[in-house]
């Protein structure tokens, strides 16, 4: 299996892009990448690209062959992958293998998704085709409401509090503050979270991540052949992938994703490090309480301290471990199929020290955690500088 | 949704009718049509629960998806039945901001929704204080 690196990285602003349609979003992403590569679009073997629901957001299915054609790219093979929330991590994790493999060379994995040319209601109708359809959703289960499931019974057992779960929307929304491709570049207080409408108790308005417009592309091609393209490659360590029962009601927790810790524990494996070795990671925050749970389950604190750890600063930039450098989902953005993509680049340019003012100093490792549904579909990348 | 659809599910929601394993004796609900522990040599059959259970964990729903706009605020709860297997329902016939974790419920059957204006009005469980 041949090492692989990341040689160009392209995202679009984050945000309700009434202007821009899905077509030239993902042109926009990619056009970033290939510049920031620095390599002709001829030399691209092969595309992944990571979407939930194309079909439910803009009636438009196969979308593989619309981005090939709209890129200039055809007759190349370009593959859409569908893993929910989770799907741009699985395109990543795809291409890898694909260029790991020896079939590929030079391989392009984006993420794409245009949430806003339907109503907010549809949308989050869409968004709850994650959920089993038959056993939540037929009931009046929606995401928000699936994961207030889980922070209920996380405070429950471990005493965690709705003002542990504020300041990770606090903290994300600050980082956000020094991202200009973020969606909120605002602060906001524990009060204003704390006093926002509920959505699902515990849950309120501003512990849920947005309705976002985005896309965001990676440029992969084998690690000895990186060089030929940017004096800064970033290797991809690791990559773990696992799965879960789709319903929630099926685990045998409802406090943190068997399928998280799964995914970290072969992606820590094949790197040959582990949790206390990495500078930063981006991790699937669609609710506070997920990234509550993502820090446990990635091992990054005990189980059930990860409330406590949020709120004594070690999960903010500066910290024993920044979460969410760019703002995570909650203030960056989640355009859902792009998510995973969106957290590659933010761990490529920490590690190239390109972040600017919200730079970890001296990174030279990091991890992404990219979640489908309610942890149904969990992929783990550990990306590192390369040598 | 077509009809079939709902019509199809309508022993399980109606009756609580999950199925069990010949096998190891596990009882699922929703029903499996595999037992994941035994596979191949596993021997599913129909089996009634009967509905008794208690609340594991719990949320009041403020804005609720379209078809149920009409009922919120409701609880909604995942529930461990007293024979092993958990489901989603929402807990009704009662103040919302009453339910605690370890409460004690019983499933009924009730109306859950309607698929549009014009559409299927669907049935199934809900769980109501024991």
């Amino acid at each position: 299996m041949r090492k692989v690196a990341i040689i160009g990285v392209g995202l679009t602003k984050f945000g309700e892009l009434w202007d821009i349609s899905f077509r030239r979003m993902i042109t926009e992403a990619g056009a970033r990448a290939i510049e920031d590569a620095g390599i002709d679009g001829k030399r691209i073997d092969a595309m992944y690209v990571g979407n939930m629901s194309a079909g439910q957001f803009i009636r438009q299915e196969h979308i593989a062959s619309l981005i090939a054609d709209q890129a200039g790219l055809t007759p190349i093979p370009c593959t859409r992958v569908e893993a929910a929330c989770a799907s741009g991590g699985l395109a990543l994790r795809q291409a890898m293998i694909s260029v790991a493999s020896g079939i590929h060379d030079i391989v392009v994995a984006a993420g794409i998704e245009k949430m806003t040319d339907v109503l907010a209601e549809q949308t989050t109708e869409a968004l709850a085709t994650a959920a089993d359809q038959e056993w939540e959703a037929f009931v009046g289960a929606t995401f928000p409401g699936i994961y207030a499931l889980m922070a209920r019974r996380h405070m429950y057992e471990f005493g965690t509090t709705e003002e542990q779960m504020a300041r990770v929307a606090v903290k994300n929304h600050h980082n956000a503050c020094f991202n200009p491709c973020a969606q909120y570049q605002m602060e906001i207080t524990v009060e204003d979270v704390l006093n926002s409408s509920p959505v699902n108790t515990p849950l309120k308005l501003l512990d849920c991540s947005p309705i976002t417009d985005g896309a965001a592309c990676v440029i992969l091609a084998p690690a000895d052949k990186a060089r030929e393209f940017t004096d800064t490659p970033v290797i991809i360590a690791g990559t773990g992938q696992a799965s879960d029962t789709i319903s929630l009601h099926d685990r045998l927790t409802l406090t943190g994703l068997a399928a998280a810790k799964k995914a970290a524990e072969l992606a820590y494996k094949m790197a040959g490090v582990g949790p206390n070795d990495m500078d930063l990671a981006e991790v699937h925050d669609c609710f506070t309480i997920a990234e509550i749970m993502a820090i446990e389950d990635l091992g990054f604190c005990k189980k059930g301290d990860g409330g406590k750890v949020t709120e004594q600063g070690e999960t903010a930039i500066g910290g024993r471990i920044p979460i969410n450098t760019s703002g995570g989902l909650k203030g960056k953005g989640h355009p859902v199929g792009a998510t995973g993509i969106a957290q590659a680049v933010e761990i490529t340019q920490q590690l190239r020290g390109e972040a600017g003012k919200r730079q970890v100093n001296g990174a030279e490792i990091g991890l992404t955690h990219n979640v489908g549904g309610s942890g149904g579909t969990v992929v783990v990348h550990i990306m590192k500088r390369g040598d | 949704m077509s009809v079939p659809r709902f019509w199809r599910e309508i022993p399980n929601r109606y009756n609580l009718i999950g199925t069990k394993c010949g096998n190891c004796n596990k009882v699922f609900f929703p029903p499996r049509y595999i037992c994941p522990k035994c596979r191949r040599i596993g021997k599913l059959e129909p089996y009634k629960l009967n509905g008794k259970g208690k609340i594991i964990s719990f949320t009041i729903t403020h804005v609720a998806p379209n078809g149920f706009e009409d009922q919120a605020p409701y609880a909604l709860a995942i529930i461990e039945l007293d024979e092993g297997p958990c489901l989603t329902a929402q807990v009704t016939d009662c103040d919302p901001n009453q339910v605690k974790i370890g409460d004690r419920v019983e499933m009924v059957f009730r109306r859950i929704g309607q698929d549009g204006e014009d559409g299927a009005i669907y049935y199934g469980y809900k769980a109501i204080p024991a």
